[in-house]
């Protein structure tokens, strides 16, 4: 890869990558009276996320969405065990193995690496006023020295008053407190963000201002972002790049733009052919089956019990991913004939 | 005079906020008034935010919840009339619920099957066994599921989709005349949704149940929906005709909750969403 100076100002177009993870095995392991499960959350996972992009990750619930990132934020507890590959980070230069040099991914915290998660309430101290939340996450991380001014601009920056500061979250809209999650997880000016679902729990009307608060702190701090959702709307919305899961490993990926306009892999033209809009009548289909328990995935390719365009080789031969006509990779014995599907 | 399945006349419904002294009321339902026609089931649709008052109106015709004014008529009888057990059985027969979230309707501790033998039981009068699993395997097979499949297990071992649908059989078994479905899919993953809205349209079609559905989501009514209100704050703010009303809203609050709908289309959803930052008064809605 081409090393670019880190003199580089934000914004241009320089393709460095933030984020490397490479054949990434992470697998909750339970031995329950000698016989040995394994739960294959994340299964032979390899990405990059480059500097200033939102990379989106959609996935059913069970998809490993959610195993991954805690995974990459080296946020994982027994029994989930990480069995092979890395995950590194490039922070202006400085690289960090997350599991090689656990030290330094603690100091990088909050400062280098933050998350916006999905419940507000849950960050927020509910008996605390909002300014010693900021207190008690940021203060440590970054340099004392007027600490109440460097934070009444940053909330100014994000169109909030610092009357905000004094109330208690109980008192705040839901709308308001995930932009306060934000202001949080802002404020270090970190270079990598994780936001874990954050419009999920709020009402249709505030979710776009959510979504234009993200990108906005995303492009004038030149963040890399991964953003975790579901909703394939909100991916259409905000991000750059699309990495589509199902059960434990990635099957598609790609700009977003080109992978809704020609998807792929069947899963991710399901995906999007199924969503409805206003103003079309047309009969969505649903697909057969259920997503896979991990205990027990199918083997071969992990879709083909549900795929309309299974064959007898994805019974037995797991796809390799490989490059995609949509310019991104995709794992599918049969890449590209789904686009009509 | 033409006959309704439900008709809801002027209802409204005040809680009391606060503590024992405190007067203040909220206004959860304001003056409401709809009616189904008994001879053209239909998918009716109540669409609103969180605060909008679309379940408290699903409590009130579940006879849940009692209206504080206004009437609800149930085959032109005031549900709040409804005395003694028998009289509140057949009720209950005739309109079933659906809830949101399936993994919470069934006792994670009790089998599935237990749950449609005790309908059938109750509703069905089937006291035999072989007629249980007769009328739970019928009611089964609409939603696309069999008995065979789902003898013995728990609600663990079934998705959220299966769930649901195994929540619209048990909802069948009675013979309802309606179903109450509040927030039906929300709970449901993306590539099983479809199968929960697309079977509303067959029980509208094939069985002639109608169904309220309750939900905040407007792509989805628009698929599935015949009529649809929209409401803010418990009031009303438009109703009629599902398409007619989404395709050209003409209320400030619903042309906004449409225009908050992001499509699933990276070029206009993106743009949308750029247009908002550029916008740099996002309004401070707390207090």
């Amino acid at each position: 890869m081409q090393q670019v100076a880190a003199t580089v100002a934000p914004g241009q177009d320089t393709p460095q990558d933030t984020l490397t993870i490479d054949r990434l095995k992470a697998y909750y392991i339970n031995e329950h009276y000698g016989i040995k499960r394994e739960i294959r959350a994340v299964d032979d996972i390899s990405l990059v996320v480059r500097k200033n992009e939102i990379y989106g990750l959609a996935g059913e619930s069970s998809s490993g969405k959610t195993s991954l990132i805690k995974t990459l934020a080296g946020a994982i507890r027994p029994p989930m065990r990480v069995v092979g590959g890395s995950v590194t980070f490039d922070f202006g230069g400085e690289r960090i193995d997350v599991y090689r040099q656990p030290e330094k991914m603690r100091a990088a915290r909050w400062r280098n690496l933050s998350y916006i998660m999905q419940g507000s309430m849950n960050v927020l101290n509910p008996v605390r006023r909002v300014k010693h939340s900021f207190r008690d996450f940021a203060l440590r991380h970054m340099d004392g020295a007027n600490f109440q001014q460097r934070l009444e601009a940053h909330l100014q920056r994000l169109q909030l008053a610092p009357t905000v500061l004094e109330a208690f979250p109980h008192q705040l809209s839901g709308g308001m407190r995930q932009r306060l999650t934000i202001a949080l997880a802002t404020i270090c000016e970190p270079e990598f963000i994780i936001a874990d679902e954050p419009t999920t729990a709020l009402d249709v009307l505030v979710q776009q201002d959510v979504l234009a608060l993200i990108k906005e702190v995303q492009q004038r701090l030149g963040s890399s972002v991964v953003f975790v959702t579901h909703d394939m709307s909100v991916h259409a919305a905000i991000t750059d790049r699309l990495g589509i899961m199902y059960a434990g490993r990635l099957v598609e990926e790609g700009p977003t733009a080109e992978i809704f306009a020609h998807p792929q892999h069947p899963y991710t033209a399901h995906l999007i052919n199924s969503l409805p809009r206003i103003g079309d009548l047309r009969i969505r289909k649903s697909l057969s089956g259920k997503p896979p328990a991990l205990v027990d995935p199918p083997g071969g390719c992990r879709f083909h019990p549900r795929c309309p365009l299974a064959i007898e080789r994805c019974k037995t031969e797991p796809p390799p991913m490989l490059p995609s006509k949509a310019n991104g990779r995709v794992a599918c014995h049969r890449a590209g004939e789904a686009e009509v599907a | 005079m033409r006959a309704y399945v439900l008709e809801l006349d002027h209802v409204s419904k005040v809680f009391p906020v606060g503590g024992l002294f405190s007067r203040r009321r909220l206004t959860a339902v304001n003056d409401v008034s709809f009616a189904l026609a008994e001879d053209r089931p239909e998918i009716f649709a109540v669409v609103g935010e969180s605060g909008s008052g679309k379940s408290t109106i699903a409590n009130m015709i579940l006879g849940s919840e009692r209206p504080s004014s206004g009437h609800l008529r149930f085959g032109g009888v005031d549900i709040a009339t409804l005395r003694g057990r028998k009289a509140r059985e057949a009720f209950m027969a005739r309109v079933q619920p659906v809830f949101q979230n399936p993994f919470e309707a069934f006792n994670p501790l009790s089998r599935i099957d237990e749950y449609l033998f005790a309908t059938a039981h109750r509703f069905a009068g089937a006291d035999a066994p072989q007629r249980k699993h007769e009328i739970a395997d019928e009611a089964l097979q609409r939603v696309g599921l069999s008995m065979a499949e789902i003898k013995g297990r728990f609600p663990h071992e079934l998705s959220g989709g299966q769930l649901q649908r195994i929540a619209v059989a048990r909802a069948l078994i009675p013979g309802p005349k309606l179903i109450v479905a509040d927030e039906p899919v929300s709970m449901i993953d993306a590539s099983l949704r479809m199968s929960i809205v697309n079977l509303f349209r067959a029980l509208r079609d094939e069985l002639r149940v109608s169904i309220i559905y309750i939900t905040h989501d407007l792509a989805t009514a628009y698929y599935i929906s015949d009529r649809v209100i929209i409401m803010r704050k418990g009031i009303v703010v438009e109703q009629g005709e599902a398409r007619a009303v989404l395709d050209n809203p003409s209320h400030p609050y619903s042309i906004a909750l449409k225009n908050a709908v992001l499509p699933p289309d990276p070029i206009r959803a993106s743009a949308i969403i750029r247009a908002r930052g550029a916008r740099a008064t996002i309004p401070v809605d707390g207090g």
